[in-house]
């Protein structure tokens, strides 16, 4: 790939399996903010998966091909961000451990991992955004994945970035950092387990009152999202991005359309 | 026999969640455990230095634990004790059995000991003709119930006030049935006034052990009722049971664990007791048993080392994973279908029982991380947990059918075309069952979400396609 002319830092977007298939709007709103902050941005296009759900089952052999196709992919650039904890922790994280002892990959993967961020902390951290120009109108509850929260250590980049949007006011919920009972197939086979830990959220969530919630991943989005349309909340739901690029028109997840008690 | 019921474990899970009581207890768990520990942590600037530490001495430990116990059994011989090794379950039971009948015991006070539990040493006694008896409050709370703990320190958190009163009520006919029974102080009274009588009356007191120091053949128990130093001071005979990997080098490095296990424990800065004890009672001391026993049990826990399963060995049993589990919060300990439950169980359970009957255990976590971000050993549960997954996928274990889709899932994963493809079709078909209100009541490949929640409909097209279509237009208009 030839080298990048201008100054700006090449950042490709590694997109994640469940938003180019349930929600690519939080594609575009992570292209727009990367490319606000500065960013020259490229979507390489033969991205798939970064192979978690292999990696949580136990199929190392699948994972391992899975993450040899994504670091080809992506090592010529300077930085990869993904809008999701959970997959910027498989790339940065586990595939230095699904490498452990390959001496042919073991360093390869090791600047690939350095390289890899989520969206808000590449943001605030490495970009050094201090606010966002979007203007919504809503009380805002914000829930941390466990991924990012505890393998990357995302706690207070996105709040930072919620707090700088205005008309926003940022209303904590109780146990925020407690997980929402998603865990990939874990909400599929242990479904019942599942649905009381995540009816547990449901209730703190409710009990903060806000407009709308918040996460920076959309599989917890898509569990919570879906057991409060199951009960009839009024609470709309969006990944962060969303509505730190100002994007929020489009109907919120699991809705018909923007309807929402917001002001 | 502890019943393993851990192939049970959906419907035990299900059947926890729908028990209104149960779900009672579990409330308390949530929170007191939970902020108690932060404080306590918070609390003290060198905890993070004392976490590593302590790591670090359990590491060393484990690398030279055959020399350490060597030691140890030598300082236990010097000091006039005896030291039995059982490789198994039914060995440690069998010698124990032995020093009983050999003392002609009919009862036997016991401390809390999770290795009690694990042997299940209550059941061959009584089926010996002696008389076993719980002293730790929560463990006579239990045994009175016909139940086993619940969490490896807190046994009966799954039981509420009111269940315990009515238990008392029916077991303790003794006493006048309008007594007051309503605060926990009552319970407790009664209770020890039952109890006394039996330690003065046991022949033989049984304990576990929170730590085995090798430098000078010293048990040591922490506890907060004092109920283990009566258990071992009390009888003729005091027997430990401990399992092999509760050794440390010297009194310092116990010390410096103490600290960290009640923190994270209960967040007590140190438990109320904290008791040494080396061989029996000497010429001159006031007190102590004639015999002194220690039973060390492997029960395979040596083949544990040198296996991806090594770091386990460093829990020293606080409950720190558990209590800050949402999985345990949801169904309490009983659910995982043998002795050891929460993060910590879904590790070891499926070394000491076999990964063929423990496999649900390490599959029903979210990996969410918080027990390891709280375990003051630094034990990646979460990791070892994925490697019993491994394990199961490679001895295919787990089902044919998560199997054949995972597998099916990767193959197209690996070509880009056919992915994008798939993809799309699918954006597409889910987006037209989301119908009108964009949201799916009902999906039969996903039947166990769709039972609890809608699944929110995705928005028609792949990101990738709509990509790439807007990358077109932008051409387009160069
Ligand atoms: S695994 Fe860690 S947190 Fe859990 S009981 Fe053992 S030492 Fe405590």
């Amino acid at each position: 790939m030839p080298k990048s002319i201008s100054q700006k830092p090449r950042v490709a977007l590694f997109v994640t399996c469940l938003v180019d298939l349930f929600r690519p709007s939080v594609g575009f709103a992570s292209v727009k903010l990367l490319e606000d902050a500065g960013c020259d941005l490229e979507v390489p296009m033969s991205q798939t998966c970064c192979g978690q759900p292999a990696w949580n089952s136990g199929d190392r052999e699948d994972t391992k091909d899975l993450a040899k196709a994504v670091i080809k992919n992506f090592e010529g650039y300077d930085y990869i961000v993904a809008p999701s904890g959970s997959c910027a922790g498989m790339l940065k994280k586990h595939y230095p451990e699904v490498f452990a002892g390959d001496a042919i990959w073991e360093e390869r993967v090791e600047k690939f991992a350095e390289k890899v961020y989520e969206l808000t902390s590449f943001l605030v951290d490495v970009l050094k955004v201090e606010k966002v120009d979007a203007i919504v109108k809503a009380d805002i509850t914000y829930h941390d994945s466990c991924a990012g929260l505890r393998e990357l250590g995302i706690q207070e980049q996105p709040r930072k970035l919620v707090n700088s949007i205005k008309g926003v006011k940022l209303k904590e919920m109780k146990d925020s950092d407690v997980c929402c009972g998603f865990g990939g197939m874990f909400s599929v086979k242990y479904s019942d387990i599942s649905n009381s830990i995540v009816t547990t959220k449901t209730e703190n969530i409710e009990a903060a009152s806000p407009h709308m919630l918040l996460a920076g991943d959309l599989g917890c989005l898509l569990n919570m999202a879906g057991k409060l349309r199951r009960q009839e909340s009024s609470i709309e739901v969006r990944h962060v991005a969303e509505v730190l690029a100002g994007m929020v028109d489009n109907a919120p997840i699991g809705e018909r359309a923007s309807k929402s008690g917001r002001p | 026999m502890v019943e393993i019921t851990s192939p049970a474990f959906k419907a035990n899970a299900r059947s926890a969640m729908a028990d209104e009581q149960l779900q009672k207890a579990m409330g308390h768990v949530r929170h007191n455990f939970i902020d108690k520990r932060a404080t306590a942590a918070a609390g003290l600037d060198e905890f993070e230095d004392l976490r590593d530490s302590a790591v670090a001495i359990k590491n060393h430990v484990l690398e030279y634990l055959d020399l350490y116990l060597e030691k140890y059994e030598e300082k236990v011989i010097e000091s006039g004790g005896h030291v039995h090794w059982a490789a198994t379950a039914a060995d440690a039971r069998g010698q124990i059995l032995d020093i009983c009948r050999k003392a002609g015991a009919k009862t036997v006070t016991k401390g809390k000991s999770m290795i009690s539990e694990e042997i299940a040493l209550n059941d061959s006694l009584a089926a010996n003709g002696i008389e076993p008896v719980e002293t730790d409050l929560g463990e006579y709370i239990i045994q009175l119930r016909g139940e086993h703990p619940s969490h490896i320190i807190a046994p009966a958190v799954h039981v509420t006030m009111d269940q315990v009163r009515e238990d008392f009520l029916k077991h303790h006919t003794h006493l006048p049935p309008d007594r007051p029974l309503d605060e926990p102080e009552q319970l407790l009274r009664e209770a020890r006034a039952i109890l006394r009588e039996k330690f003065l009356s046991a022949d033989v007191g049984v304990t576990g052990a929170n730590f085995l120091v090798a430098e000078s053949g010293t048990s040591v128990i922490v506890t907060n009722e004092g109920n283990g130093d009566l258990t071992q001071t009390l009888p003729r005979i005091h027997i430990v049971i401990a399992s092999i990997e509760k050794i440390v080098p010297t009194l310092e490095d116990m010390s410096q664990i103490v600290r960290v296990l009640a923190r994270s424990a209960t967040g007590q800065d140190m438990s109320v007791y904290t008791t040494l004890s080396t061989g029996p009672r000497r010429e001159g001391d006031p007190d102590g048993p004639d015999e002194y026993h220690v039973v060390l049990l492997d029960n395979g826990r040596s083949s544990m080392i040198g296996t991806e399963f090594q770091d386990m060995l460093r829990c020293i049993r606080c409950g720190a994973c558990m209590n800050h589990c949402p999985v345990y919060h949801a169904i309490g300990g009983h659910a995982y279908g043998w002795v050891y439950p929460g993060p910590m169980g879904a590790v070891l359970s499926p070394s000491l029982i076999g990964v063929d009957k423990a496999g649900h255990l390490p599959n029903a976590s979210t990996f969410c991380g918080r027990c390891e971000s709280v375990c003051p050993m630094h034990i990646p549960l979460p990791k070892m947990m994925r490697h019993w997954r491994e394990r199961e996928f490679e001895k295919h274990l787990s089902p044919a059918t998560q199997r054949g889709s995972i597998r099916g899932w990767a193959w197209v994963a690996k070509r880009p075309l056919l992915y994008r493809t798939i993809a799309s079709l699918s954006a597409r078909f889910l987006w037209l069952l989301g119908g009108f209100n964009r949201r799916i009541k009902s999906l039969p490949l996903a039947s166990g979400w769709t039972r609890h929640r809608d699944m929110p409909a995705p928005e028609g097209s792949t990101f990738m396609s709509q990509w790439r279509e807007h990358q077109a237009s932008l051409k387009g208009d160069l």
